[in-house]
């Protein structure tokens, strides 16, 4: 135990940021560049609105993820729990104050910025797992007993999402906790069950629907269904990545986009104006950027010593790789428009916050690599 | 070291790995997936989507071309353009549309009814869209419009061009413009690229004979345009080609001059000179308004052009078949010399009816005519002393006159309206009407009764024909349009007045084509003509020109629609007695000047009864007219080099 305090107490500042992953910091910001870029197309080529306050967030959140780096990953532990029902008392919050718009209730006003806490909710679960698994032996892992609470940890916010409406996000957050359960070693069937349980329900699921997320999933099998409505957004989409060709038609050049074809394009479609501009070659660059900050991410995973660090960068790794192609897959065709965003790319405050969180903790797992956290 | 439970530890940390490596191959696979859609859509299928993204972003709106003009042969336009004077309206550049109604309602005087619509309009579309306020202002309002324009933001002053004529005077040969049908996109051809909304096209008349040189090349101009539809910005412009103008043979004030004789009645006059075949003038009565088709008929002028019984909307000088009645005896005539059935001092007893075949024949002078030669029978129109030629002839060899000269087909090209008429003979009724041929049909056939029908133009080629000599000519309407006709012929007969070649020298020098045998037969149907319009008991000795200048040789004739009964005949019943239905077409046909043709015309008024009292005298006026303008017109010829 001294010994282990004296490795830690003997990690100056210097060696602190000595042991930073250079490479995933250096990708993080290319990625944060490149986005940077893609706003000022969206704004069609001027420093408007969208592009200054990304880039002042990235900067700021990316500043934070640094000090976040730099605390204890036993102080992340310790605070999981409280982390996690922090985020919960706020989309409780929101369920009573927050900020409606286009039909949903996802935002809570903090006067310098919408705080939507579902994106914080995603970190907050995998969070909040990763410590529960982390404590508990691993004889007790499938008993029943030990499955009830982390069922409920991961059903609340999920429910609680579902019903702002915001089936994509609630549906993110799920796939989160769901994949520390199953690093941390629940039984496979237990997967099974839950998903079979899950087929049986989704009449009943699919009557709870609004009905924009009916259409837009009875679109996605059929996108001409309805071309000038609810089918449009996949259509263009893909026109406009289609259109883009090899090589893309050029920064600033990407005609759907600034002729208002595309929808959404800060938000959810911001990949699609990357490959419109930028090609096939250019969607390739943006892929394997983020395949290299997820594989750092599983690295770090690999090299920490404690199973919580291990959990937790596994599955925010995991996650990170979830959000990233379930955003590719809408955009190009393969899944339903369910709203969700491109991790660092997106124009969003709260999922830059909620990712440079994620992000930051993982960093205190590399720099605290063989602290035992307990 | 070791903590109570680290071998725990290590466990779960080797089975946290273990999936960890089912997750991360689940990962590379799906990675595989997205690289793979991505090349499926960039690069192959990048050319469809490419195509569809340039569908998206460029609209094309065309320009419709402005038409040619139609001149006359003094180059005065009888179809032009005039600018047309619009008042659109954006909606989205309009603070307060209320308002603004308001106050265009005060300046341009626009129905409250209008407005709702526009209003309703302005709700269905887009707020970009314009609407048309109004589509063809006077200029005293637009200009009024213009000074008002600052203080009407939205509204935008359009100026573009529409299709005019200065009157109606030859609106029948000209034809009209109106909006491109349905029917039309299908069957023309030359439209399919030129569909432009609002474009006008021809109709019929001139107009639609040209409507493929004269309606110009479409322009476009292409827009990028956003998602909603709003133009961002122009990429290219293409103005397109203003139509061909034309040059006509007509003259517009012999036109208007002739129009204005005809008002009122139902009647055609066709003029046209003996020797290069030009169309001088060629009216068609009752007309009517063409302005009025340019910009969507009005209902009630339509019905009123309908219903009106004589027809205002058919051309009756292309498209009007009448019996050619005695106008005809000139060809029986001339057909019973060139076949030596008769001899010109052969006379025939009139005692005003003859029976043959069991039936009787009427002559139209109830007491007969006496003696009667061949001169004479033209001069009186002897009704008898035709009916025994004519039976002499057979009718085979008459109809064989009678196409030579231009009866029974078209006389010009290209007029959907123009109709061929018919000149009978027994082939003709056992094909047509699957019967065989009566003899006491030829004698009907002789005075111009019967199967034969004829249009005033045909009647006019026949007088033109017979006037220049008895050679053929090509009549033409456009001036560009190749054709010598009898050119060298006329220019040699100016130069050498007094010393006239044989026949056969003039045939072979001037490439003419005769329809003679012998030219002393033409001469003297020529002769017979003159003595008909000035010796008296002559047809139309009436209405006959003292003045060698005008001095005009015509045949009269009228078509019979009703065959008299006896008992009328007894009666003696004049034709203004009769119902105005069943009154006989009044025919006349002339050239003039007698001693040196220039012009033959030919007359008909429909129902107008006999041909020396109605048509005869429309004749001399409009030959004084045209004689008049000879000078002018011969000056004009010599002017662009087509010196006669």
């Amino acid at each position: 135990m001294l010994q282990q305090r004296s490795i830690q107490s003997s990690q100056s500042l210097r060696d602190k940021i000595l042991s930073f992953d250079y490479v995933l910091i250096f990708s993080i910001l290319v990625l944060g560049i490149i986005s940077m870029f893609a706003m000022y197309s969206t704004d069609g080529g001027e420093f408007k609105y969208h592009t200054n306050s990304h880039i002042l967030r990235f900067f700021v959140f990316f500043g934070m993820f640094f000090v976040i780096s730099l605390i204890q990953i036993r102080f992340w532990h310790e605070a999981s729990y409280l982390i996690y029902f922090t985020f919960f008392l706020l989309l409780l919050g929101v369920k009573y104050f927050g900020l409606t718009s286009s039909g949903s209730q996802r935002w809570l006003n903090l006067y310098f910025m919408n705080l939507q806490p579902s994106e914080l909710m995603k970190i907050g679960l995998i969070l909040f797992l990763a410590k529960y698994y982390h404590r508990i032996s691993i004889e007790n892992i499938n008993s029943f007993r030990h499955l009830v609470l982390p069922i409920t940890a991961l059903i609340g916010p999920v429910i609680l999402v579902a019903t702002q409406p915001d089936l994509g996000t609630s549906i993110l957050i799920a796939s989160g906790g769901i994949v520390v359960a199953w690093l941390a070693g629940v039984r496979p069937k237990f997967f099974i069950y839950s998903g079979v349980a899950m087929i049986a329900l989704l009449p009943i699921a699919i009557s709870f629907l609004k009905p924009y997320q009916k259409s837009r999933i009875l679109t996605f099998l059929n996108p001409e269904r309805d071309p000038l409505g609810a089918g449009y957004q996949i259509i263009q989409s893909k026109i406009a990545i289609g259109s883009g060709g090899l090589f893309g038609k050029g920064f600033l050049n990407g005609s759907q986009s600034y002729l208002d074809y595309l929808p959404e394009k800060h938000t959810d479609f911001i990949f699609t104006l990357f490959s419109e501009e930028f090609g096939f070659f250019g969607s390739l660059f943006i892929l394997l950027l983020y395949a290299l900050i997820i594989s750092r991410i599983i690295r770090i995973g690999n090299m920490t010593r404690s199973n919580f660090g291990k959990l937790y960068c596994y599955s925010f790794g995991t996650a990170f790789f979830i959000y990233v192609v379930v955003n590719m897959m809408m955009v190009l065709g393969l899944l339903p428009i369910v709203g969700s965003p491109l991790p660092i790319m997106s124009y969003g405050g709260s999922s830059m916050l909620a990712i440079m969180f994620g992000l930051g903790i993982v960093m205190s797992c590399k720099i605290y690599k063989d602290v035992p956290v307990n | 070291m070791l903590s109570p439970g680290s071998g725990n530890t290590v466990i779960k940390s080797k089975l946290i790995s273990r999936r960890m490596f089912l997750i991360t191959a689940a990962k590379a696979v799906v990675m595989v997936g997205l690289v793979g859609r991505l090349i499926s859509l960039q690069i192959n299928q990048a050319t469809k989507y490419k195509s569809l993204s340039d569908k998206n972003r460029f609209r094309e709106w065309k320009l419709a071309p402005e038409r040619g003009a139609i001149k006359d042969f003094f180059n005065t336009e009888i179809a032009s353009n005039e600018p047309l004077y619009q008042v659109h309206l954006v909606p989205e550049n309009t603070k307060d549309l209320d308002n603004l109604f308001v106050r265009l309602k005060a300046i341009l005087n626009i129905t409250d009814n209008r407005v709702s619509f526009l209003k309703r309009k302005i709700r269905k579309q887009k707020p970009w869209e314009p609407v048309i306020v109004s589509e063809n202002l006077s200029w005293s309002d637009f200009s009024r419009l213009n000074l008002f324009l600052h203080e009407l933001q939205g509204v935008e002053p359009i100026v573009s061009v529409a299709r005019t004529y200065p009157d109606n005077s030859s609106a029948h040969i000209l034809g009209y413009v109106s909006q491109i049908s349905a029917k039309d996109l299908q069957t023309k051809e030359y439209l399919k690229e030129l569909s432009v909304p609002g474009m006008a096209v021809g109709k019929t008349g001139l107009e639609r004979k040209l409507d493929e040189q004269i309606i110009g090349k479409v322009g476009y101009q292409r827009y990028e345009v956003n998602a909603f539809g709003k133009r961002i910005r122009e990429i290219k412009i293409d103005s397109g080609q203003a139509g061909k103008s034309f040059k006509t043979t007509l003259d517009y004030e012999v036109q208007k001059y002739t129009a204005e004789l005809l008002q009122d009645k139902a009647a055609a006059v066709c003029v046209m000179d003996v020797y290069n075949g030009d169309i001088v003038s060629l009216v068609s009565s009752p007309t009517f308004e063409p302005n009025q088709f340019v910009h969507g008929l009005d209902k009630k002028y339509w019905n009123s052009l309908i219903k009106n019984e004589k027809k205002p909307l058919a051309n009756k000088a292309l498209s009007g078949l009448y019996p050619p009645g005695s106008t005809i005896k000139t060809l029986v005539a001339l057909s019973a010399l060139e076949n030596k059935i008769v001899r010109p001092l052969d006379t025939f007893r009139c005692k005003g009816k003859i029976e043959l075949y069991g039936e009787k024949f009427h002559c139209w002078e109830k007491e007969g005519h006496g003696i009667v030669n061949l001169r004479k029978g033209i001069q009186r129109s002897c009704d008898v002393y035709f009916y025994e030629i004519a039976r002499k002839l057979g009718v085979d060899r008459l109809s064989e006159t009678a196409k030579r000269f231009g009866l029974g087909k078209k006389v010009l090209n290209d007029f959907i309206e123009e109709r061929s008429g018919v000149v009978p003979n027994t082939k003709w009724k056992k094909k047509f009407i699957g019967q065989n041929w009566y003899l006491g049909e030829t004698l009907h056939s002789g005075i111009g009764q019967g199967y034969f029908q004829s249009t005033p133009l045909q009647l006019c080629l026949m007088t033109a024909q017979i006037a220049n000599g008895g050679f053929e000519i090509n009549p033409r309407i456009i001036f560009d349009e190749k054709n010598d006709n009898l050119r060298k012929y006329l220019k040699h007969k100016n130069e050498n007045p007094n010393e006239p070649l044989p026949t056969d020298l003039l045939v072979s020098n001037f490439n003419l084509k005769p329809l003679f045998k012998n030219q002393e037969h033409i001469n003297l149907i020529k002769d017979a003509m003159f003595s008909s319009s000035n010796e008296p008991g002559g047809t139309s000795y009436r209405h006959r020109f003292e003045d060698p200048k005008f001095t005009f040789a015509g045949k009269t004739g009228s078509s019979q629609i009703k065959k008299f009964t006896e008992e009328q005949r007894e009666a003696e019943v004049k034709q203004e007695s009769l119902p105005y239905k069943d009154r006989d077409h009044a025919l006349f046909v002339a050239f003039a000047p007698y001693k040196n043709p220039q012009y033959a015309i030919s007359v008909l008024v429909e129902h107008g009864g006999s041909g020396g009292k109605a048509a005869a005298p429309i004749a001399k006026q409009v030959i004084k007219k045209v004689l008049e303008r000879h000078e002018l017109r011969r000056s004009a010829n010599n002017l662009i080099g087509e010196s006669v």
